[in-house]
């Protein structure tokens, strides 16, 4: 029997194949943060005392333009031959297709943060003065917040007309808490004058309410024609 | 209904005339900031307002997902953009006011902050509305209206918690307000509602007909006969 | 041959003045329809008559905007989805992917058992290679189709809905293929074809429905021209 974890297990292995397959996708994602990283490193030059308060800012930023090109991507693939209508009439159910588009993107975006980091670590001096461990906390739950209304709202823009800017236009205002908390987070812990947990607490509420809402509306949204 | 309608103009118009003598000039003067305080009989009932119609956008929202309901869709409509005006009332208070007495433009006060946020999702609402195809316009708009709706608690404490930890100057005073001054902003608000509901009605009749414009001509090419052709019945063949 | 209706089998397929809109234009003007089960539809007319608005409206893909589809029973289309098959002019495949590894995905979406085997028989039944490896995006039109076509038959589906399955084809893989739904209609399914070339499917389809101006202005078992009207009852 077909469950929602096995159709999003096929599908996300399905999508890893795919783009494996043609590189070329990750290959010019990857060059395009690490141009980010560099840019930004120009326009700020700050001391190592000053970078430790920015950095968070920066850092989420430049993740959010890296992620943006990313999630617009993301159903490129299902438009071509217009396979999504395939998916479509078939029986399987639409949270299984959201789900394995949002935890590809997710390690999408991870792997672009793994490229990205270590570059702003040297270009900006950064040690973090607070708890180092909650870094990857923040960064998996940010990321996943960016990634869960990026992914839904990617979907959405299908239907509209200026694709690519729909999508941006769309999720920027509703992420503004869950930047808040990621930079405030970030800069905490570099920093290491407050505490990071309230962000945390925040960025996992945010993340638990629009997983599920995604989650809940995903289906109206896929069989809008 | 038709009557009604003309009352409530006059009404407004009474009001809005009573409301703004007594901010500009019966209400008293405030000790410290002068009389660039009176703004806040602006400021404040717009923000108010603006709020209401955005909650009732999400319930209106909320009914469209669940009963398909063409008014439902049209009440969202009419309350997001009558809302975005309110909030651009508060944006554009907000500096004024902040300026002659903090000498700063912007401030991460909470209303304030929260009504940017608020702006930014129904302007992004709006251009959804017009950007996708009209088919499909009511029920992506009402699934972002209950995405928005969903990020507003959220934003309030990201903002609440902010301001903890990086303290900014509050526009509009914190603690107790003067009761003569409560009677003035009272006032205000009800005038401000009152004239919300009159323009919000205006817009929603608008919109009824100019959707039973479309459906009319929508029906005519529907009819307009493009061949005589007769429709068949069961199977066809034979008997 | 065609085997006439049975007169008592229920309609499969029941289109109750069937209207969809898109803004001012109408695409679908009232259709109204029954269809009986086992049969092989064939739905032909100009460019702007409705028939892959019709089609994609029996696979559920596009809501009506009054009127309503009666599929098996239901009007819930979606419960039925497991039972129907579409096929479209793009070919709904990963073009990365070969023809095995896109229908082994498939298989997943509709549940299917034995799913290697199921992909394997499929692929052979449209005359093509199961151990074939090259992507799909590589191969020519006709072996596209062909394996667009496998893809539609993956969950045997009893109503098999195709738009312009021919197109671009060459002769001998589109004679192939009409064989194959010929077959297929004599085992029990339902079949809609909406091509342009008729004469394609004289001798294996049972009913040529002609529309015209988002109406059926014609059902009949012979493929007759277009200037022949039936009488209103």
């Amino acid at each position: 029997m077909s469950t929602v974890a096995s159709l999003t297990r096929a599908t996300l292995a399905k999508d890893l194949r795919l783009e494996w397959r043609s590189k070329d996708a990750i290959n010019s994602m990857l060059f395009f943060s690490l141009l980010v990283v560099v840019i930004f490193s120009f326009s700020f030059d700050p001391t190592a005392e000053e970078s430790r308060q920015i950095a968070g800012g920066l850092v989420w930023v430049a993740f959010l333009f890296a992620a943006v090109v990313a999630l617009n991507q993301t159903w490129a693939r299902e438009i071509r031959n217009q396979v999504l209508d395939a998916y479509r009439v078939s029986p399987a159910p639409p949270n299984a297709l959201f789900l394995a588009k949002a935890l590809g993107n997710f390690i999408f975006v991870t792997v672009l943060q793994a490229l990205m980091t270590p570059l702003f670590i040297v270009f900006y001096n950064l040690r973090a003065l607070g708890p180092a461990y909650q870094l990857p906390i923040v960064a998996a739950l940010g990321t996943w917040a960016l990634v869960v209304n990026g992914t839904f709202f990617a979907a959405m823009s299908l239907r509209t007309r200026s694709r690519e800017i729909m999508l941006p236009l769309l999720l920027f205002p509703i992420s503004i808490p869950a930047l808040l908390a990621m930079v405030e987070a970030t800069g905490a812990i570099l920093t290491g004058e407050f505490s990071a947990k309230f962000w945390i607490v925040l960025l996992a509420a945010y993340d638990l309410v629009f997983t599920i809402a995604s989650l809940f509306l995903f289906g109206f949204v896929l069989q809008a024609e | 209904m038709k009557r009604v309608f003309p009352i409530l103009a006059v009404l407004t118009a009474a009001l809005l005339s009573y409301a703004l003598y007594e901010a500009l000039v019966a209400a008293p003067t405030e000790q410290t900031m002068g009389d660039v305080q009176r703004i806040f009989y602006y400021h404040v009932p717009s923000a108010w307002t603006a709020f209401i119609l955005f909650f009732v956008n999400f319930f209106a929202s909320i009914a469209y997902l669940v009963w398909r309901a063409n008014k439902a869709d049209i009440v969202a409509l009419v309350t997001a953009e009558v809302g975005v005006i309110f909030c651009t009332v508060v944006l554009v208070t907000g500096p004024i006011w902040a300026r002659p007495v903090w000498g700063i433009w912007w401030t991460w006060d909470l209303r304030l902050t929260l009504t940017l946020v608020l702006w930014l999702i129904y302007v992004s609402y709006l251009v959804l509305r017009r950007f996708s195809s009209s088919g499909q316009t009511p029920l992506l708009a009402a699934v972002l209206a209950v995405f928005g709706a969903l990020d507003v608690p959220l934003v309030y404490f990201s903002i609440w918690f902010f301001r903890t930890q990086h303290p900014q100057p509050v526009v509009g005073g914190g603690g107790s307000i003067d009761p003569r001054m409560l009677h003035v902003l009272l006032i205000n608000w009800l005038a401000f509602s009152c004239f919300a509901a009159l323009v919000c009605w205006s817009r929603y009749r608008l919109e009824v007909i100019k959707r039973e414009v479309d459906e009319t001509l929508a029906l005519e090419a529907l009819l307009e006969p493009r061949s005589a052709q007769t429709k068949t019945s069961r199977y066809g063949s034979g008997g | 041959m065609t085997t006439p209706p049975n007169p008592q089998a229920a309609a499969v397929v029941i289109l109750t003045d069937l209207v969809k809109q898109f803004g001012r234009f109408a695409a679908l003007r009232g259709v109204s329809a029954e269809f009986a089960p086992g049969q092989f539809y064939a739905i032909l007319g100009d460019n702007g008559a409705g028939k892959t608005t019709l089609l994609r409206a029996l696979a559920g893909l596009i809501p009506p905007t009054r009127g309503s589809i009666s599929m098996l029973g239901t009007t819930e289309l979606r419960s039925v989805s497991g039972q129907m098959g579409y096929m479209a002019h793009p070919s709904l495949l990963y073009d990365e992917m070969s023809g095995m590894e896109n229908l082994r995905y498939f298989a997943r979406l509709y549940d299917v058992n034995n799913a290697h085997q199921r992909c394997a028989d499929v692929i052979r039944a449209v005359k093509l290679d199961p151990s074939l490896t090259r992507p799909v995006g590589q191969y020519s039109q006709g072996m596209r189709q062909r394996m667009s076509l496998a893809r539609a038959l993956l969950n045997d589906p009893k109503i098999l809905l195709l738009d312009e399955p021919f197109s671009n084809v060459d002769a001998r893989s589109a004679r192939e293929m009409v064989s194959l739904l010929a077959a297929l209609r004599d085992s029990g399914k339902t079949i809609f074809v909406v091509t342009h070339q008729a004469a394609l499917l004289e001798g294996a389809a049972d009913e040529f429905v002609w529309m015209e101006a988002g109406q059926i202005v014609s059902l009949t078992p012979d493929l007759r021209p277009v200037e022949t009207r039936l009488e209103a009852r």
